[in-house]
């Protein structure tokens, strides 16, 4: 809320040599962040005075309308300037800067020629002088406002500080002048004068003249009141220190009711609103709208009533709807004389709910739907009609009534609690005081026990940290000491989270760049990689920031291929990416959440439902490589990535968590339909990995042969601690061996034969050559195996026996010949 | 053959010469052969011994053993001399420019929201917590309701958050950690100290201090005797972990539905308070629905996002950096080593 110093002044004693930063400090010290300080009129300087126009002489032949005009400024002498505008008459008081002032933007105004004319100064729009953005035409002052030569800067009280304040949902009192002058009043340790206390309600009593009330809707409500008027003369002017007073606070000046209406509501926080009187058939009805099914707001804004909004209607027709916008159709006018005024403290939620079903949030939403201080309806109704009678020659009329302010209950509360809950030593005084100064009322039961009354604006306090809050940043939260508190020992991170961390320290030490990529996806994108199954059942999201990626991801690779071609768009050539993340598939039977609401603990059933209303999640690993393992440089070029490499680093994945992988060559969607292997464990498929599909890599462009794999982190279990073995030291004897066998035999099932085959010495077994040159479809797969015994260097013979018995065992089961 | 004291010492005198005129490794073999070969004097020397009386052979035997030494130790001397001289020339013309960049080596990296979120679990668990983490689609109830923040609250339009359709789902793209926390709550028994780190969501425009998908850590510490002075010493622990010993944190109060006293973090960096995250007292009423006693228990729970923490303490300026997944910016972190 934007606040004038001037007016916050009226009720806070700010000490003398308080700087503005002191000032600063004093909100933000007690909860009121400020948004900022704007030091108006320090860009203007004088002669700023008011005049009088005496005459106008029109001069023609311009491209737009120039006048040349007398003006009395209160000197021995008139003056004559040239002015644009066109708004004012013979008569009128305008603002004249005289030469010598200077403007803002450093806007020195000194007696020239111009026009044919000369010019002795200059009539100022709103704009001009800095005060608002109004410069549709030059400052009228109200008639006889004030004298020719009177200084028009404190006229106009253009020397102000305005803060801008932040104000949290909780402390709705704190939207008015008469909030947070008693916030800075405290803060600062000064006197606060409540305005209210000049209010006086006897003279304005209930009765059965001018406009009834009743209310149909109870439970929108605590309390209405509707006051009447006649005799209204609408079109006074607003006086000069109220409007700008508006103005200074964000809003703008209309006519004298509706200024009325908002000066009020921004010095006590009380939103009203003004009904012309005689465009009210009969009474005024609170009640839902209904089969009422339209209404006009003031913004000439045709709207669609829900049945559940609330409605200030007459017998006919909707004339507002509640507490945040008025209607066209009764509309305070020029024509205006008699007024109904009504003030209503209306339930937040209520509030909250129309104003988001109509997105229309105004200056009275935005104050009832953070709550208003209950007591205020009856005061502010009275304060305003007080003003009208005062301003604008009313006579009242009657007054209306329903219902009852509702305030918040007595807290019981051990005061000793404070000290307790922040950690430092707060006397019990000390408590005393500051639940005064934020208005509670104290009843001292024992030391241990007081009853606290909070005062009306305080809904919010209804517990005892609520009201440690309050101490607490009366004393200042800087007083609060810094202690370390610890858990007990033994904390450690998830065997989930070990592997997460070892997987990616893995990858990037291996040459891989992590990423974290968007979640939403594009369906189509989704279709053109060619997902199926699983992978296109996606959860959508009702509200996507961008049409184009309304899906949450099925799996990693869409966002890794798209980061891919945007590194590759940007100049990179060797790309190796990867990613660790959930993904979210629709494939479950979920429960449905019931609406359990903040009041309510639900029972063990239904945080049962409600668990289960969440879709599992699983972690996966993926990643996406284009181009070579490291660059060319000058000692030479690099070989590239390839399907080989991408298994390799999803098997070695998998192993590193203790799991044995199988692989079987797998048809999978966005990979090469023969160069994609899908790698399992204990049957169970974990990971895909491989070349990618030429349609896919043409789509987006990347290089030929990019690869990608995905391990599906979550699916692969825990072997817990690792068992080592001793190491054996008798030396090792080595084999080559030589096959021949049918090319579209896997190498992994002749490795698996000889395995077999080459019996319990057999410590390892690698493939190093194929020749797949042979023609006839056979290709030549060279391994070599090494044998060691625990107890013994092994014979020649032996080791010879066992190359024997491997060769059998491949010849059985793949039909492999040994090489000659 | 005859052989006196003079015939030898004339060979060994000639044999030092060529020695120590021989200039190169190679020509040293065949100086060799010469002066101690079995053809140079020196060896027939030798062999004329056997023909001689064994009182002659004794006297002469000594003079023909020394100079055989005296040859052979230059021999060697100079043998290593040259040796030496022939690395040093070798090593030399061996010699390269260390200054060649080892660019074929594969260069790949942590993104460093990934090291930043070690680097605090790691520092929270010292101090006893465990690190918590829950589901990213997430239970209204559990993002919201449990939190207290009530169904009409802004939070939980659909301009701030991202929900699942059908709406009757009632599930939402979390729109902070929170839900973990309560989570927590709800399957353990105080005392509780968790740190939970992770993706968040909220329906803001990607620019370049926001973006709809960010990552917050939030603590949370349920003990008994839990006072605000224990936050405060929380947030003072981390802020100076994380930005550096010298660093002040101070606390503004604030709002929020699930913290009662609130209070916004600051930090002091730089010469220049920045906003760091929202933190509070466990508001009683969550307590109660997580079925915690707050007759004996009370607790506190900060929040701050990631991405800014990394913004500030890195000088990181733009946003788009750490969401668009650009190797170099990922690369430039390395692996995180200090």
């Amino acid at each position: 809320m934007k606040i004038p110093l001037s007016w916050i002044q009226e009720f806070a004693d700010i000490p003398k040599n308080t700087d503005l930063e002191q000032i600063e400090n004093a909100f933000v010290g007690v909860g009121f962040e400020v948004e900022s300080v704007d030091i108006q009129g320090s860009d203007l300087s004088g002669p700023l005075i008011v005049a009088k126009v005496i005459n106008i002489q029109e001069l023609v032949g311009n491209k737009k309308p120039i006048r040349y005009v007398e003006l009395d400024c209160g000197e021995a002498n008139t003056r004559f300037v040239i002015c644009g505008a066109t708004n004012f008459k013979v008569n009128d008081l305008v603002v004249a800067a005289l030469p010598g002032a200077v403007l803002p933007g450093n806007f020195a105004i000194s007696a020239r020629e111009t026009y044919g004319k000369t010019s002795n100064g200059m009539i100022c729009s709103a704009r001009e002088l800095g005060i608002s953005e109004d410069h549709s035409g030059i400052i009228v002052l109200p008639t006889d406002s004030a004298k020719t030569g009177t200084d028009a800067i404190e006229l106009l009280e253009i020397n102000d500080v305005v803060f801008d304040i932040a104000v949290n949902p909780d402390r709705g009192y704190a939207l008015s002048i008469r909030g947070l002058s008693r916030e800075l009043a405290a803060a600062l340790g000064s006197k606060f004068s409540d305005p209210v206390e000049n209010v006086k309600t006897a003279d304005f009593g209930i009765n059965k003249n001018g406009i009834q009330v009743s209310v149909e809707e109870v439970a929108a409500l605590s309390v209405v009141y509707i006051r009447t008027i006649s005799d209204f003369r609408a079109t006074i002017a607003t006086p000069l220190r109220m409007s700008r007073r508006i103005e200074k606070c964000g809003m703008r000046s209309i006519s004298l009711a509706v200024d009325i209406t908002n000066y009020v509501m921004l010095e006590l926080g009380q939103p009203l609103h003004a009904f012309d009187a005689s465009k009210i058939d009969s009474q005024l009805i609170i009640r839902n709208a209904g089969n009422t099914k339209t209404i006009k707001t003031l913004d000439n804004q045709e709207r669609k009533l829900s049945p559940d909004d609330l409605v200030v209607t007459d017998k006919k027709e909707a004339l507002a709807l509640a507490g945040v916008m008025g209607g066209a159709s009764s509309e305070v006018t020029d024509g205006t004389t008699e007024i109904a005024l009504e003030a209503a403290r209306f339930d937040p939620t209520r509030i909250a709910k129309s104003s988001r079903r109509h997105k229309l949030s105004s200056e009275a939403s935005r104050r009832l739907e953070r709550g208003v201080d209950p007591s205020l309806a009856e005061i502010a109704s009275a304060r305003a009609i007080g003003l009208m009678i005062e301003l604008g020659g009313a006579k009242y009329v009657g007054s209306s009534s329903s219902g009852e302010p509702k305030y918040a209950p007595v807290v019981s509360f051990d005061p000793n609690f404070v000290s307790k809950y922040l950690g430092t030593d707060v006397p019990l005084a000390e408590v005393e005081e500051k639940l005064n100064i934020v208005g509670c009322d104290v009843k001292k039961i024992s030391d241990s026990n007081w009853q606290i009354d909070p005062p009306s604006w305080r809904a919010d306090l209804t517990l005892a940290p609520d009201l440690v809050e309050e101490v607490a940043r009366m004393i200042g939260y800087e007083r609060i000491p810094s202690t370390l508190p610890t858990g007990k020992g033994g904390a450690s991170l998830t065997p989930m989270q070990i592997r997460k961390r070892g997987v990616a320290n893995y990858l990037a030490a291996n040459g891989f760049s992590e990423v974290y990529n968007s979640p939403f996806v594009n369906p189509d994108f989704i279709s053109q990689l060619g997902f199926v199954g699983d992978r296109a059942k996606s959860f959508k999201l009702a509200n996507p920031m961008s049409e184009e990626f309304p899906d949450l991801r099925t799996h990693l690779l869409p966002g890794l291929l798209l980061t891919a071609a945007r590194n590759q768009g940007r100049g990179a050539k060797d790309i190796a990416l990867f990613e660790i993340g959930s993904v979210f598939r629709n494939i479950e039977k979920l429960e449905t959440q019931q609406t359990v609401g903040t009041e309510k603990v639900p029972d063990s059933a239904t945080r049962e439902k409600i668990y289960k209303s969440v879709p599992n999640q699983p972690l996966h690993v993926g990643a996406v490589i284009a181009g070579k393992l490291g660059s060319d440089s000058w000692n030479g070029k690099n070989s590239d990535y390839t399907w080989v490499e991408a298994i390799g680093f999803a098997r070695s994945i998998i192993e590193s968590t203790g799991n044995v992988s199988a692989t079987k060559s797998s048809d999978f969607a966005p990979w090469h339909p023969g160069r994609c292997a899908e790698l399992l464990v204990n049957g169970k498929p974990v990971a895909h990995a491989g070349e990618l599909h030429p349609r896919v890599i043409s789509l987006l462009g990347l290089p030929a042969r990019s690869c990608a794999f995905v391990v599906v982190l979550s699916a692969l279990e825990f072997s817990g601690t690792k068992k080592s073995q001793t190491l054996i030291t008798m030396p090792a004897a080595t084999q080559d061996i030589a096959l021949v066998v049918d090319e579209n035999i896997a190498a992994s099932d002749v490795e698996a034969a000889l395995r077999n085959g080459a019996g319990d010495l057999l410590e390892s077994i690698t493939l190093f050559d194929r020749y797949d040159k042979l023609g006839d479809g056979k290709v030549s797969l060279a391994f070599t195996l090494v044998f060691r015994a625990a107890d013994r260097t092994l014979t020649a013979d032996e080791v010879s026996q066992f190359r024997t018995s491997a060769a059998e065992a491949a010849l059985k089961s793949c039909g492999a010949t040994v090489r000659a | 053959m005859t052989l006196n004291a003079a015939d030898v010492s004339k060979s060994v005198k000639s044999a030092l010469e060529a020695i120590a005129a021989t200039q190169e490794l190679a020509d040293l073999k065949s100086v060799k052969s010469e002066h101690l070969g079995d053809k140079s004097d020196l060896s027939k020397a030798s062999q004329a011994l056997g023909k001689m009386a064994a009182e002659e052979r004794a006297e002469f035997g000594k003079i023909v053993g020394a100079a055989k030494s005296e040859v052979a130790a230059a021999y060697d001397a100079k043998l290593v001399e040259l040796e030496i001289a022939r690395d040093r020339k070798v090593l030399n013309e061996e010699r390269v420019d260390v200054s060649l960049p080892a660019t074929n080596l594969p260069k790949g990296g942590l993104h460093p929201l990934t090291i930043l979120t070690n680097e605090i679990s790691d520092l929270f668990i010292g101090l006893g917590y465990r690190v918590a983490e829950g589901p990213e689609l997430e239970a209204e109830w559990l993002n919201f309701d449990a939190l207290n923040i009530p169904a009409d609250h802004p939070a939980r339009t659909m301009q701030d958050t991202f929900f699942i359709e059908p709406l009757e789902s009632k599930l939402v793209l979390r729109t902070h950690t929170s839900p973990v926390q309560i989570r927590t709550m709800l399957e353990n028994k105080p005392p509780i100290y968790v740190i939970c780190p992770g993706r968040t969501y909220r329906a803001d425009e990607l620019d370049a201090t926001h973006t709809p998908v960010f990552s917050q850590v939030e603590g949370l510490v349920i003990d008994r005797g839990i006072t605000m002075a224990d936050l405060k010493g929380t947030l003072d622990y981390f802020a100076q972990s994380i930005f550096g010993p010298e660093v002040k944190t101070r606390l503004r109060p604030s709002f929020f539905p699930f913290t009662e006293p609130s209070a916004e973090v600051d930090f002091y960096f730089n010469g220049r308070w920045i906003e760091w995250g929202g933190c509070g007292m466990v508001n009683p009423k969550v307590l109660e629905v997580c079925g915690i006693d707050t007759s004996e228990f009370s607790g506190f729970a900060f929040g701050m996002g990631l991405e800014r923490t990394l913004m500030v303490r890195h000088g990181i300026t733009d946003m788009h950096d750490i969401v668009e997944g650009d190797l170099r910016f990922t690369r430039s972190f390395g692996l995180g080593a200090k």
